[in-house]
């Protein structure tokens, strides 16, 4: 039998560090976009994850399994395959090949991002366990704030070349000014 | 000259420059124009309309005269203003609008020829004859008006553009903007401060004053080394803001590398877009000139500027300086210059009762109630003419600092169209509070003149916004600082002279063209700003607009507040295009989006088209292949005969789950999905609101409450929205719920007769043709991986479409490609899949435009009758269906001429191809190597009931004509045979 290779969004980039930040390609295992039903309670993924249902523009979670909110009624869970339970309470669809993530770290972040989206990410405004929908140049993004120095970004599979062009010049811009 | 231990330049750093291909050194810490002052070089430009001889004015980014252009080839940078371009080793300056040179410019003969050139004369005279205005005289004027020229080459130089935010951003770092700085940076606000100059302090570095009993400059490095200890303030220097725009959002320009002669890898410029919760202005103000006969020689200045030249560069402006004014302020640069040793040829204070403070007999001589009224000096001042009480006196001097006054910088309160209030005491217009919400005037932008009501003003601001942000505020008290009053006496143009008094000098504009201007009845000072071009150089009128409107209000017999100012608009500098386009060059227009098989389509050479944002392979050329048609005929047959494979992952993907899902799909679509099988697909028609097509698809049922509708590329974005729209407005009580699928499937057509071989190939069980009827979908594993197969079919031929999850997509592609080759089979890209369509009458965005209906495109029956659907009630009203609208219909060239294009329109065989004779119009064509003849799909006045009729095919644009028979869209395989073969 034939055997199909597999290749990362980014295919299989390695790390890149411009001045103080580096980006890098995260695997995330499965990704599950999670729409709760109307009638069922949100709690079930408390009990089969240990994370609650997380409200508008935050993540629940740790590393290696977070729900992040994506939209309305809508979260994605990051990391694990959902347990069995979750079907009577959310609509789920796979979506483990539909994102790029980038975790972008280092001192620099805010300043690299700065060049490419208009949100406010000042230490105050956007914490840790923080997440938006905004944009990320010309596309759209998901942005999760998951250290002291760590995001990380989702953007769609397709659009991974760009993305990563985007915030490797953003990113040699900076570190030029030293 | 230099003058000895002044100026706050650094002398152990010689910097080496080039003005005009003349080495020049200054020190670091110079501006061009400070260095070639110190040079003594006064000459810097020529004047736009008339090639004046003009030298520097002011020290500051309002420059009218002294534009310069610095760098070479693609990187140089046309109209710097030299009092803001710093000096560094190797920097190239060239001086602008000057033939062949700045010295001799054979095009000053225009200054001889001004009688004809006054204001409004292009338009009186260059009227006719009509067509010389493009061809003849608008070339010519431009050719001998003008300032710096681009290189017309393609710069490729880093450009940025970045966003900040904020609790207060304050405007400008003089001791009012320092100050507010300072207050909030302490209260904990984030501040960003920033500074057009490339140091910050403003007009504290440019006077000899004390602040809390120190010096003002040490004062100013004082505050900016405790700013800088604070995590909280932001400093950003040579950042001018440029706009003031809704919501508390700023806009700013960043020189980061460009006043260097090697930005390496720095962007040259950064265009900022910054939120503050509150802003306040401090920008200080601008000293206007006085018009009077030739005041625009080389050697004439701002008063402000000559002691400013002095106290921060160490510099004079002249060895033997008159100084003219109309306040007490130019007195200071009298007394200054004085004190530094010049020769102080005389202090002119135009007013009769005018008292020079802290002047000992003997410093110079003082004539009051007296003004200058001309000049002499062809390309340097050497004499002013003085009218005294006691008549005529010349002086000689080779330097002449004037103050007409000073006039607040109010621009970015002025751009929410709010208009300042006219204030008497000060001879200015003044800021009204709340004119931008949330901004705040301080310092001399507020018409707060002396150095202490600067301080305290600054401070307030402060606090006030501080209590507008909730936060606390520490009680403290502003520094010590000169608080003398302002005394002014109004004065604007001093006549007696002969020759032209100037008023913008950048834009060449004179009183007499003002005066012209209201004798002519523009009496309105938009008007006036029109007629004679006054303020709108790239400068804006910053150092003439009041002064004109005062001339014009004088001539009107107005008052200067009926008059009124123009219309400040952003941006405040100018901007270059690069900066605002930061990142958007070539490919950063927009995202790029690659589908799993565009890696193994670049190596297969295939050109690609874009499709939105998708990359999608044109045509895959064979050895010896020499054009597209080669390649797209033989992959038609390839599908038609054999196998083809065919990257169709760009189609959208909506997984729509829930136990409405069905209901749903019912009131989205004109036919009937609640009645489909689980297991089996169905073609659907989408319509808008308003009744007209929006997308067509199939749609597939994978369980009771789970659909996977498919999207055309091109609509894939908006109908997710209308199905969120129509979800989440128009049915909010129904269990859907609708998620994106379309990245995260890699779905390959496989079409032909031989595509069940082939998927035979890679599919871990065989086929069972039983279970897989035309129409069906399911569940199927490919080497281990889990994926879906359809059997739908865009070509007319026995097809599925096979998808696996994306990170499998290339080696999907790869395998297939692989298997087909035995099969005679191989890849097809999108010009063989629009020629199989068309052979087949299947429609895309080229047909379903947005103007046609069901009805037209001939699936009126698609709309149910037994439920109601959106668009339903809409496409029954009348005139969206029937005989008189365009009805879709194919195209088979029956003349001489076999060709057919697309955007043609059609005519009636004998009738002239003019608009009132459109039949209708080509929507798309394509050579068919099935049938050997062009075909087309278009839209024919009642087309329907035409086939077999005659009509003639005209295309203006290309000048194609042919005629073309009418007939059905479905131009192979009417029947369907093939495709459930």
């Amino acid at each position: 039998m034939a055997n199909l290779v597999e290749m990362t969004p980014c295919r299989g980039m390695e790390p890149v560090t411009i001045g103080t930040v580096t980006l890098s390609e995260v695997l995330p295992g499965r990704i599950t976009s999670l729409s709760p039903r109307k009638t069922a309670s949100r709690d079930v993924l408390k009990q089969g994850h240990g994370m609650a249902f997380p409200a508008p523009n935050r993540a629940t979670g740790k590393a290696g399994a977070r729900a992040i909110w994506s939209g309305r009624d809508q979260a994605m869970l990051v990391g694990p395959t959902p347990a069995p339970e979750l079907a009577e309470a959310f609509a789920m669809t796979d979506q483990s090949d539909a994102w790029a993530i980038l975790r972008l770290e280092g001192a620099g972040w805010r300043d690299v991002l700065a060049r490419l989206t208009p949100l406010d990410l000042r230490e105050g405004v956007f914490k840790r366990g923080h997440t938006a929908r905004s944009q990320l140049g010309h596309m759209n993004m998901s942005l999760t704030r998951t250290g002291r120095d760590v995001v990380e970004i989702m953007v769609f599979r397709s659009m991974a070349e760009t993305a990563v062009h985007e915030l490797t010049g953003a990113m040699t811009g900076l570190a030029a000014r030293g | 000259m230099r003058v000895q231990g002044k100026g706050l330049i650094d002398r152990s750093q010689p910097v080496r420059f080039s003005f005009d291909g003349r080495g020049i050194v200054g020190f670091k810490g110079d501006t061009v124009a400070s260095a070639l002052l110190a040079n003594g070089v006064r000459l810097m430009g020529r004047s736009f309309k008339y090639h004046r001889p003009r030298g520097v004015m002011t020290m500051g980014s309002e420059e009218p005269n002294a534009l310069i252009t610095t760098g070479r080839g693609a990187a140089r940078t046309p109209n710097v203003r030299a009092t803001v371009q710093e000096v560094s080793d190797g920097l190239e300056v060239r001086s602008q609008n000057a033939w062949p040179s700045l010295d001799m410019d054979l095009l000053g003969l225009n200054d001889l020829m001004a009688p004809f050139f006054s204001a409004g004369f292009y338009y009186k005279t260059f009227m006719w004859p009509q067509k010389f205005w493009e061809r003849l005289y608008e070339p010519m004027i431009r050719r001998a008006a003008g300032l710096g020229a681009l290189s017309m080459e393609n710069d490729t130089a880093p450009m940025e553009k970045a966003f900040a935010h904020c609790d207060l951003l304050v405007i400008g770092s003089g001791p009012a903007g320092l100050m507010a700085a300072l207050t909030a940076g302490r209260a904990g606000a984030d501040v960003i401060l920033c500074e057009d100059e490339a140091h910050f302090g403003g007009r504290l570095r440019s006077e000899a004053e004390e602040v809390g009993a120190m010096p003002g400059s040490v004062w100013v490095d004082e505050v900016l080394f405790e700013l800088g200890q604070m995590d909280n303030v932001r400093l950003m220097p040579r950042t001018t803001v440029t706009g003031a725009y809704d919501g508390g959002t700023y806009g700013a320009l960043e020189r980061v590398g460009l006043h260097l002669e090697n930005p390496d890898l720095l962007p040259l410029e950064c265009f900022w877009r910054i939120a503050a919760r509150r802003a306040i202005l401090a920008s200080g103000a601008l000293e206007r000139p006085v018009a009077f006969a030739n005041n625009d020689r080389p050697g004439v200045m701002m008063a402000s500027a000559v002691r400013g030249y002095l106290h921060r560069y160490g510099v004079l402006a002249g060895q033997r300086v008159a100084v003219f004014g109309n306040n007490d302020d130019a007195h200071r640069t009298a007394r200054d210059l004085a004190a530094a040793g010049v020769d102080v040829a005389a202090l002119v204070d135009s007013r009769p009762d005018a008292r020079v403070a802290g002047w000992n007999a003997g410093d110079f001589p003082i004539y009051t109630g007296a003004r200058v009224v001309d000049t002499k000096g062809r390309k340097g001042l050497t004499g002013v003419t003085v009218q005294t009480q006691s008549g005529l006196q010349v002086m000689d001097v080779d330097c002449l600092a004037i103050s007409g006054g000073w006039n607040p910088t109010l621009h970015l309160a002025c751009h929410m169209n709010g208009r300042p209030v006219w204030d008497e005491a000060r001879q200015a217009f003044l800021p009204r509070p709340n004119m931008v919400p949330g901004l705040e005037a301080a310092g001399a932008a507020s018409g707060v003149f002396s150095t202490h009501g600067a301080l305290t003003s600054g401070m307030e601001s402060a606090k006030n916004a501080l209590q507008a942000i909730g936060r606390k505020v520490i009680s403290s008290d502003a520094p010590r600082a000169e608080d003398t009053p302002f005394a002014i006496a109004p004065l604007w143009h001093c006549e007696g002279g002969k020759g032209r008094a100037w008023l913008d000098f950048q834009n060449d504009v004179t009183v007499k063209d003002v005066k012209l201007a209201a004798l002519e009845n523009y009496a309105s000072v938009e008007h006036m700003k029109r007629f004679t071009t006054q303020g709108m150089a790239p400068d804006q009128g910053k150092n003439s607009n009041v002064n004109a409107l005062a001339i014009l209000a004088d001539a009107t017999g107005r008052g200067i507040p009926e008059t009124g100012t123009t219309t400040y608009r952003p941006p405040f500098i100018p901007v270059s295009i690069a900066a605002m386009g930061a990142g958007a060059r070539g490919k950063g227009f927009a995202p790029e989006r690659f589908t799993t098989s565009y890696k193994a389509a670049t190596e297969a050479r295939a050109p690609m088209i874009e499709a939105g944002l998708w990359y999608r392979p044109s045509y895959f050329p064979a050895a010896g292949e020499r054009s597209w048609r080669e390649s797209c005929d033989r992959e038609v047959s390839m599908v038609r005969h054999a196998v083809g494979v065919c990257d169709v992952s760009t189609l959208g993907k909506i997984d729509i789950q829930g136990k409405d899902a069905a209901e749903f799909l019912d009131f989205v679509y004109t036919n009937t999905f609640s009645t489909l099988r689980p297991g089996r697909v169905r073609y659907g028609l989408m319509l808008r609101e308003d009744g007209h097509v929006m997308d067509d698809g199939t749609t597939a049922r994978f369980g009771e409450n789970h659909f996977v509708m498919t999207t055309t590329t091109a609509a894939a974005g908006q109908v997710m929205a209308h199905l969120e729209f129509v979800a989440q407005v128009l049915r909010p009580d129904w269990d859907v719920h609708l998620v994106s699928a379309t990245e995260q499937w890699a779905q390959f057509a496989v079409a032909g007769p031989k595509s069940r071989a082939l998927l035979n190939a890679v599919l871990d069980q065989p086929l069972d043709p039983e279970a897989w009827p035309f129409m069906a979908c399911g569940a199927v594993s490919v080497a281990g991986v889990a994926g879906r197969l359809f059997r739908i079919s865009f070509s007319g031929e026995h097809a599925y479409e096979l998808a696996v999850p994306a990170r499998y997509g290339e080696g999907l592609w790869r395998l297939l490609l692989s298997q087909a080759a035995a099969f005679g089979g191989g890849p097809y890209g999108m010009e063989a899949l629009n020629v199989l369509r068309i052979e087949k009458g299947f429609i895309t965005h080229a047909e379903i435009h947005g103007r046609v209906t069901a009805d037209d495109i001939g699936m009126g029956r698609m709309v149910s009758a037994s439920k109601d659907c959106i668009g339903k009630a809409a496409a029954s009203r009348p005139g969206l269906s029937g005989a008189e609208r365009e009805q879709l219909v194919g195209l088979k060239p029956v003349g001489a001429v076999r060709q057919l294009t697309a955007g043609a329109h059609l005519f009636n065989e004998g009738e002239a191809p003019v608009r009132e004779n459109d039949q209708g119009y080509v929507t798309s064509v394509g050579f068919s190597p099935t049938l050997g003849t062009m075909l087309g799909l278009g839209f024919l006045k009642n087309g329907r009931a035409r086939h077999g009729e005659t009509v003639r095919l005209v295309d203006h644009v290309r000048n194609v004509e042919a005629v073309c028979e009418v007939c059905g869209p479905v131009f192979f395989d009417p029947e369907g045979g093939r495709v459930r073969g």
